[in-house]
């Protein structure tokens, strides 16, 4: 565990499963993921599309989409199982334990009412304040998350702020009722690359004032690096690799992270060409028995196409790869062999 | 904000005036209104007074602004049948046709609307799917079938409710009600449902698709991510949003409720505007028909003209003109 042992998680995610009934039979997006958040510590889960970054999330803050559903294992926040609360109890913890913040800045905002209505209303819902009270502290969390003349800003509409300012006020949001973790989906996609940068020192900076937890779920493998301090790489609906953010950055141990490394331009650094991997990650349909990233793996043995490989501790960091056991990969398999 | 509804003023006249110049083409297009007036052996220079007193010799221009100025002062001329003055005849209806729709678009609105919302919240209850069901025969079954079958059941077979009239009306002096007696009360409550269910599916449908609709969206996901309570999701947040589109059909359903209430008045002998429309229309009283055909444009224009402000009312996005408000800047 990279967590302190004597710091308790805040966050424990056991055995997760998360699985979607569909006529062709049952589809397993995430399957098997366990992993710790601790107080304070911001989180990065990364992940092509599809690899089960945002189900997870979704699970962790209780809004998965029918027909998704929880098929296994446990989520607790600060020691409290929440994955099997009644909905009235769950929607009790979100927003004042755990908050989110989606995607998309321009359509998560409400745009019937004014953002002071919203946020008061969040606060409201949480907290015992009157709405004076209310008020003035969704007056404090604008100009917290810097939105200049906040003072009539309250009472301004979603259209009227620019997608960067929607996203401070979404953040303002989440932040509200003062939760312990906030689940980040994507939380700068939708922005523009010069917004992206300052969104994300101002999430940092707000969660490391009020020693909020942050799960970051993205694709921006540099977004990660600049912001969590650790990382969970996603693949296929299975963590492939887990460990502090320097060390999976700088020392990947999966084959799967070390291409996505490789596929970072960096500055100053003159490359002949990026490196890609190779394929595209296999539908949930269609996922090879052994490791799931067999196909496209360049360092693949005889032993990852038959049996699927854990988490195994590799240094700081744990990676799910035959290559960190003691077994290894088993004998090299020739390329057009396995092709054939 | 001003300058719209200026704007919108100025088209709603324009509009009358073309409703008014239809009217006007009745009379100049549907027979010779003296055939209709005058009996078998009128001689031609009685015709021909006639003629002349009211007008019609003059050019058509002149008897179109004739034609309009008396219409904006409420004077439509004679009926052909009766002899009265037109406005009064209207006049003396409309309470009866205004009460009928009123109740008819209260029922329709307090029905159809929650029936939305439940039926768009658990599309995959039974009483939802209960609700579909009944709702494609109200959109499939003529009125009059359903103003019969609710006769046969109510006044026939259950003798519950009067099968046709007003009832005892209270005269107020200007305004003839049915809101103040018991049996004014019971005769409306068969027209009413005839005359509403159509709207009252209608309406359903639409605020179940709309729901369905705004359910989806991520400000939805997002409002639920805050822990709102459901009751703060489904009617603060979720209802708010499909009511614009709901708004602009209930406006000019209203304005259908009381156009069309034609069938309705019929089946149950109501004494409205419907009713004396109908008549009219069989006698070739073009007067009547020209004054009905101003009054449902007017109608029309009103309830436009009010939906437009609503929308203000509702969406904040309307009210800051061209995004000018918009402040730039990250």
């Amino acid at each position: 565990m990279a967590a302190p042992s004597n710091n308790p998680p805040l966050l424990e995610v056991k055995n997760l499963r998360v699985e979607f009934p569909t006529r062709r039979g049952t589809l397993l997006a995430v399957d098997d993921v366990s992993f710790d958040i601790a107080p304070g510590e911001v989180l990065g889960v990364v992940g092509e599309s599809g690899a089960g970054k945002s189900l997870t999330g979704n699970a962790i803050i209780g809004l998965l989409e029918p027909p998704g559903r929880i098929a296994g294992g446990e989520i607790r926040l600060e020691g409290r199982r929440i994955d099997d609360l009644p909905y009235e109890e769950m929607r009790k913890v979100r927003g004042a334990r755990i908050g989110a913040i989606f995607q998309d800045p321009l359509t998560s905002l409400n745009p019937l009412y004014s953002v002071g209505h919203q946020l008061i209303e969040t606060i409201q819902t949480h907290l015992p304040l009157s709405s004076a009270e209310a008020r003035t502290r969704a007056l404090d969390l604008l100009k917290e998350v810097g939105i200049p003349g906040a003072e009539t800003r309250i009472d301004h509409y979603p259209h009227q702020f620019s997608g960067g300012m929607r996203q401070r006020v979404v953040i303002a949001l989440a932040l509200c009722a003062g939760p312990r973790l906030i689940v980040a989906d994507e939380p700068t996609t939708a922005l523009d690359v010069s917004i992206q940068a300052q969104i994300i020192a101002l999430l940092k900076r707000l969660c490391r004032e009020h020693g909020t937890a942050v799960m970051l779920v993205t694709h921006d493998m540099g977004v990660i690096a600049e912001t969590a301090d650790r990382v969970a790489v996603m693949y296929a609906g299975r963590i492939a690799e887990i460990g502090p953010v320097r060390d999976v950055v700088k020392h990947a141990k999966h084959p799967y992270t070390k291409g996505l490394m490789g596929s970072i331009p960096s500055l100053g650094v003159r490359t002949e060409r990026l490196t890609q991997i190779d394929g595209a990650m296999p539908r949930l349909t269609e996922i090879p028995t052994g490791c799931a990233f067999n196909p496209r793996c360049t360092e693949r043995g005889g032993r990852c196409l038959v049996e699927r490989p854990d988490l195994m501790a590799v240094g700081a960091t744990r990676a799910a790869c035959w290559q960190h056991d003691r077994g290894g990969v088993g004998p090299a398999i020739v390329r057009e062999a396995v092709d054939a | 904000m001003f300058v719209f509804i200026l704007k919108r003023l100025l088209q709603s006249v324009a509009v009358l005036l073309a409703v008014g110049f239809v009217a006007f083409s009745l009379f100049r297009y549907v027979g010779d209104p003296i055939n209709a007036m005058v009996g078998q052996d009128t001689s031609a220079e009685e015709r021909e007074t006639l003629r002349e007193k009211l007008g019609l010799n003059d050019p058509a221009p002149i008897q179109f602004l004739t034609f309009i100025a008396n219409a904006a002062q409420g004077k439509f001329g004679l009926s052909y049948r009766t002899s009265e003055p037109v406005g009064r005849m209207i006049l003396e209806r409309v309470p009866a046709t205004l009460e009928l729709s009123f109740c008819a678009a209260i029922f329709a609105l307090f029905v159809g609307v929650p029936m939305g919302v439940y039926t768009g919240l658990y599309p995959r209850h039974w009483t939802s799917q209960l609700f579909q069901a009944v709702s494609l025969i109200g959109v499939s079954l003529p009125t009059f079938l359903i103003g019969i079958v609710l006769i046969l059941i109510f006044a026939v077979w259950l003798k519950l409710l009067p099968s046709f009239g007003r009832g005892e009306t209270v005269d107020l002096g200007w305004w003839t009600t049915n809101f103040l007696t018991w049996s004014g009360l019971k005769a409306l409550i068969l027209p009413s449902i005839t005359l509403g269910l159509f709207q009252l599916t209608l309406l359903m449908r639409l605020v179940r698709s709309e729901m369905l609709e705004v359910m989806r969206t991520d400000y939805i996901k997002f409002a639920r991510a805050r822990g709102l309570t459901n009751r703060a999701i489904n009617f603060g947040h979720a209802l708010k949003n499909t009511l614009v589109p709901v708004i602009t059909v209930a406006g000019l359903q209203l304005g259908a409720l009381i156009a069309f209430a034609i069938v309705t008045e019929t089946v149950f002998a109501w004494p409205g505007v419907g009713q004396l429309f109908i008549q009219s229309v069989q006698f070739a009283d073009i007067p009547v028909m020209a004054a009905y055909l101003l009054l449902i444009g007017l109608l029309f224009v009103v309830i436009n003209l009010t939906v437009d402000l609503l929308y203000f009312a509702v969406d904040p996005r309307l009210r800051s003109q061209g995004g000018a408000a918009r402040v730039a800047g990250h």
